[in-house]
């Protein structure tokens, strides 16, 4: 027998096989279907010379799964897990570990998409609707949205919509409490300053004149710890026509009368601490509530009730036209993106504990408050606030760094609010012997003078009693069923069944990239060492995070080729925001402020328009010719008109039509010649690792979706990651932030961007996720992914082609990394829509491609390198046989209005309907192809009525008996 | 009078210093199922050309534009409840406002039933 190198047993490089899925021999039949010697000729003929480049990536070799963890673990054991008790907003907490393995460790979960098609997504749409429930009963508010990104984006969205609906002539001055957390008056002011907004922070209570302010921000309890009504400054700002906001803390409102009772309108803060990790600051549910009456001007995402064609109950998005997709520069704001797995996490967490649960937990944290102030003053020290929820607020007369560094060696963490005062924060995870230790800080005998038995014998109450909350939360029997571990294991398992997720199929989302989440890159995300630090933690126990970043930023240069990258952008849409202002704050250090037009290619994604509007510019669109690249004429034409006040444009590539543009060098070009500079949208990144380099062939700004590039699975509607990368022109620009330092390394005298997120560096702890990637694929197995997404592509191009025509070629009728197929004649023949395709699709056991973007009935298809020929051939028959089925409507076989497609999905109620009336079989409705006898998914709801949902807007959970009715 | 046309597919009807202002049949196809209209505020001063208000689809959500400048003295308080009257009677029941015109001159740049229906025609 010959001898194998003990090298090639080891094979290091094993995950590249396991990321890409079809492996050489597959990858060789595609070739050959596509006409195509090799991968290289295929790049070739697809990828423009002028941008290709030859060496590979400079990022280590691929590394084997078992040592990728190896030395993640040595990098979070630079992590030093220390007590916080820093609060501003991030909380220890405890995650129930039912719902630890089953949602968030759980691929069923966390892989899914977001819910656009409601029909395979009933499950996540409920747990929401339970989140969404949950902060309308905590906050007294009438109506919550799914979640937006974190606390200081939800204050800056309630800035923004307070100004909408105010409508106060000349008005832009808003008010903001001083006692908000820092890092959300920085992310207010950075928006304001970009939108024309005049930020005044002061005291609300003394300070306020309503008359001149369209609206009011508090927080409630303050950022120090200090419990105010509310309801004067509410009422206040009421009597003054303008708007007011509240920023407050879900946990304490089982004890504090809820702001919807005082009359706010809008009522905002994050989610974190009902089970969700600190995650050294991400990623985290914002919530945000409202009246019935400004529903339409909530932004972001709703989960609504609605019917389907059966009659049945069934959940879905509601309101989706006012969504930047549609609605351009006139969204009312650029979120795309909620924080859905957090949001289910902090819903689910109200599920576990009910009512009673939630009310003990916070009558602890209150309590274990109670026992440590008592014992502090009884040490002789200073406490400022005498009503409290949570958070001390101390005077040690210069002594703060000084007791905090004590407390350090106690390994617990406290505020520095300033030289004289120190700020303590208890948590659903504080201990007893952790407030012994902390009195033992103060004095060095207290564990002889004081005992937390004793002394909780003495508290009494500070909440005064007209702030003690007299109504009840979470009543909805959702609440209390589940309660025993097996029901609630149970219930989780019933409502992932309800979902498609890439558990169960390829989802082939163009523009959305859904490859492989590896379990590999997932498992460091939930190590204590990742998931325990709080996001202001002195940097000398983040040294692990901090080698991350450098690491990966590290990495993301050389795969771009910019100089520089911000990892504190949440999702994309910030990443956008971000980018533009960096341009902006460009311009303004050379003297070039007037700068502000942003031209806009007409086949860009909504979110564009919508950020570069808040980003204070105004949006020029440029055509797109006949093969859907941008007019080059008209583009040259806008620019030069525009010359003086050119600040950017903002180009997605490879383009939106799934099409390498073969102009963009000149493109680029023509854009610097006139002063401006190149925003590229890099959702598409996934064509061009290894293969291009946006900073090395024109580009000055670009954001990575990591949740799409790089792994970072979607959660079902978020997380995402936007980081941004420059050119080292714009570094100094990056965005930097109020509490942590050195954010921004290349911050120069021209100051930088501002804040753009609360945490310093966004959503921190799934980072590991995207730096594991890289790890595990190493150069070659990077450009690889590129390759084998282009090729697949390709292959489903010309599968599908004979059947759908292939809307947009490039120059040798190849396309990039996602196709376009065209339902038009589809259409027009026998008035089948691409939505009847896509509920079809779900009798087939799949989520549909992208819907009619970027071209109305259209539908594009993203394969990502990730699925094996096997899954393609799958797909492609199954869309090949439903143009079978839509043939025989074309020719009359079939009647035009009852048929397979507009009568999907057909569900158990449908077959189980007394007689069978549908002019085809059984077989043809359920079983058309013989795979599905394997694993049939049986949509729990036919296709849902989205007239009725939006008619009739309800986002509260519905009454029992709605489900049981319909059971019945 | 007879009724009048923007390019924007609205119509509108005067009695005295008074128009009605609705959307064209035309315009509730295009839309499909309307789920909500925002239309002004009795007292509001429209200027000709600028937004008045939204309908919302369950496709897509749409500006209004003011056909005449003037001031609004009634609204079509039925659409809030029922906004299906845009579909089912875009012309008549599904009218959205009355505006008290400050600039009766502003009619002779509207069109007429024939160069509406070219125009409409033109769009395919």
């Amino acid at each position: 027998m010959a001898h194998t190198p003990l090298s090639e047993l080891e094979k290091k490089d094993d995950f590249i096989s396991r990321h890409v899925g079809p492996g050489e021999q597959q990858i060789a039949e595609m070739l050959e279907t596509i006409g195509m010697s090799s991968v290289e000729e295929l790049v070739e003929k697809t990828v423009p010379e002028t941008i290709l480049s030859h060496e590979p990536l400079a990022v280590p070799d691929s590394i084997s799964e078992r040592y990728t963890l190896t030395v993640l673990r040595r990098m979070g054991e630079r992590n030093k897990v220390f007590i916080s008790m820093i609060g501003m907003g991030y909380y220890g907490t405890v995650i129930p570990n039912v719902v630890l393995r089953n949602v968030l460790e759980n691929p069923g979960w966390y892989t899914a998409y977001s819910p656009y098609q409601a029909e395979v997504s009933q499950g996540r749409l409920e747990a929401v609707l339970n989140y969404q429930q949950m902060v309308m009963d905590m906050t007294g508010m009438e109506l919550a949205n799914a979640s937006l990104l974190d606390e200081g984006t939800a204050a800056a969205e309630a800035m923004a919509m307070a100004h909408r609906i105010a409508k106060k002539k000349d008005c832009n001055r808003f008010f903001v409490d001083a006692d908000c957390h820092p890092q959300t008056i920085s992310v207010v002011k950075t928006r304001a300053a970009l939108a024309g907004f005049e930020v005044v922070v002061g005291d609300p209570w003394s300070d306020l004149n309503a008359e001149d302010h369209y609206g009011v921000l508090i927080q409630y309890p303050g950022s120090t710890g200090t419990v105010r009504d509310p309801e004067p400054v509410i009422q206040a700002a009421h009597d003054g026509g303008a708007m007011a906001c509240v920023a407050t803390d879900l946990m304490s409102l089982a004890l504090l009368k809820p702001p919807g009772e005082m009359g706010a309108d809008i009522v905002l803060g994050s989610s974190q601490r009902f089970g969700v990790p600190m995650g050294y600051g991400g990623p985290h549910a914002a919530f945000f509530a409202s009246r019935e009456a400004y529903k339409r001007q909530v932004p972001g995402r709703i989960i609504g009730v609605s019917v389907d064609a059966l009659g049945k109950p069934a959940l879905r998005m509601a309101l989706q036209t006012r969504e930047q997709h549609i609605r351009r520069e006139k969204a009312t704001s650029n979120i795309c993106t909620a924080q859905v797995l957090l949001a289910v996490l902090a819903g689910f967490y109200a599920v576990f504990h009910g009512p009673a649960g939630v009310l003990r937990i916070s009558s602890k944290i209150h309590r274990m408050t109670r026992i440590l102030a008592l014992g502090l003053e009884k040490l002789g020290i200073e406490i400022v606030n005498d009503s409290y929820f949570d958070t001390l607020k101390i005077r040690v007369r210069g002594q703060a760094g000084k007791i905090a560094a004590r407390a350090r060696e106690s390994r617990i963490n406290l505020r520095v609010i300033d030289a004289d005062h120190l700020g303590i924060s208890v948590d659903e995870t504080t201990r007893r012997r952790n407030i012994a230790a902390l009195w033992k800080v103060f004095d060095s005998k207290a564990h002889q003078k004081l005992s937390v038995p004793d002394l909780d014998e003495q508290v009494e109450g500070v909440i005064p009693d007209a702030l003690a909350r007299t109504s009840g939360f979470l009543q909805h029997p959702v609440f209390s069923l589940y309660h025993a571990e097996t029901e609630m294991l149970r219930y989780l398992r019933r409502l992932q069944a309800k979902d498609v997720a890439l558990d169960r199929a390829m989802i082939p989302l163009g523009s959305c990239t859904m490859k492989l989440n590896a379990t590999t890159q997932m498992i460091p995300v939930t190590w204590r060492n990742f998931s325990a630090l709080h996001p202001f933690a002195p940097l000398d126990q983040t040294q692990g995070y901090q080698q991350l970043f450098e690491e990966l930023e590290e990495h993301l240069c050389e795969i771009t080729g910019f100089d520089a990258i911000s990892l504190q952008p949440n999702a994309g849409s910030q990443g956008e925001f971000t980018g533009l202002a960096v341009i902006r704050r460009y311009h303004e250090s050379r003297g070039e402020g007037g700068r502000n037009i942003c031209l806009i290619p007409s086949s860009s994604h909504g979110t564009n328009p919508a950020s570069a509007m808040m980003a204070g510019m105004t949006v020029v669109v440029v055509a797109s010719d006949d093969n859907g690249n941008v007019d080059i004429d008209d583009l040259k034409a806008k620019a030069a008109e525009h010359s003086h006040s050119l600040a950017a444009l903002m180009i997605t590539y490879p383009s939106t039509h799934g099409v390498f543009e073969e102009a963009i060098v000149d493109i680029c070009e023509t854009i610097h010649n006139h002063g401006a500079q190149v925003y590229l949208d890099g959702a598409n990144m996934n064509a061009m690792v290894g293969l291009a380099k946006p900073g090395k062939f024109g580009a000055d700004v670009m954001h990575l979706n990591l949740h799409k590039t790089l792994a970072i699975p979607h959660g079902g509607g978020g997380p995402g990651v936007g980081p941004i990368g420059v050119g080292a022109h714009l570094a100094p620009f990056l965005p930097d932030h109020p509490i942590v330092e050195g954010v921004n390394p290349a911050e120069g005298d021209n100051g930088t961007v501002g804040t753009i997120a609360s945490a310093p560096w966004g959503s921190a702890s799934i980072l590991p996720i995207s730096w594991a990637y890289i790890a595990m694929l190493g150069p070659r197995g990077l450009k690889l992914s590129t390759t084998t997404a282009i090729l697949s592509a390709n292959y489903i191009a010309k599968r599908l082609d004979p059947h759908y025509p292939v809307l947009y070629t490039g120059r040798n009728g190849t396309v990039a990394h996602e196709c376009i197929v065209d339902l038009r004649p589809i259409k027009e023949s026998c008035g089948i829509t691409n939505e009847d395709l896509a509920k079809r699709l779900v009798d087939y056991g799949f989520h549909a491609p992208t819907m009619s973007f970027p071209v109305v009935d259209t539908l594009m298809i993203e394969p990502t390198e990730s699925e094996a020929k096997r899954e393609l051939d799958r797909f492609c028959d199954a869309m090949i046989q439903i143009r079978k089925e839509i043939r025989d409507i074309e020719d009359g076989k079939a009647d035009a209005e009852n048929n397979l497609l507009r009568n999907a999905p057909h569900t158990h109620d449908l077959l189980l309907q007394s007689s069978w009336s549908l002019p085809y079989s059984k077989e043809e409705a359920y079983f058309p192809l013989d795979y599905i006898r394997n694993d049939k998914f049986w949509p729990p709801v036919a296709r849902v009525d989205n007239v009725h949902g939006d008619r009739v807007l309800v986002c509260s959970c519905p009454p029992m008996e709605a489900y049981q009715e319909a059971a019945e | 009078m007879s009724t009048k046309y923007t390019a924007d597919h609205e119509w509108v009807t005067v009695e005295g210093d008074v128009a009605t202002v609705g959307v064209t049949n035309y315009a509730q196809e295009q839309m499909g199922d309307v789920v909500f209209v925002e239309g002004p505020a009795v007292g509001d001063r429209l200027d000709k050309g600028g937004e008045s208000g939204v309908i919302e689809s369950v496709k897509a959500a749409s500006e209004t534009y003011a056909p005449l400048s003037g001031e609004v003295v009634e609204i079509n308080e039925d659409l809030e409840g029922d906004p299906t009257l845009i579909n089912s009677a875009p012309e008549t029941d599904g009218w959205m406002y009355k505006i008290k015109l400050s600039d009766a001159g502003e009619l002779e740049d509207l069109m007429d039933k024939t160069a509406y229906d070219a125009h409409v025609e033109d769009l395919g």
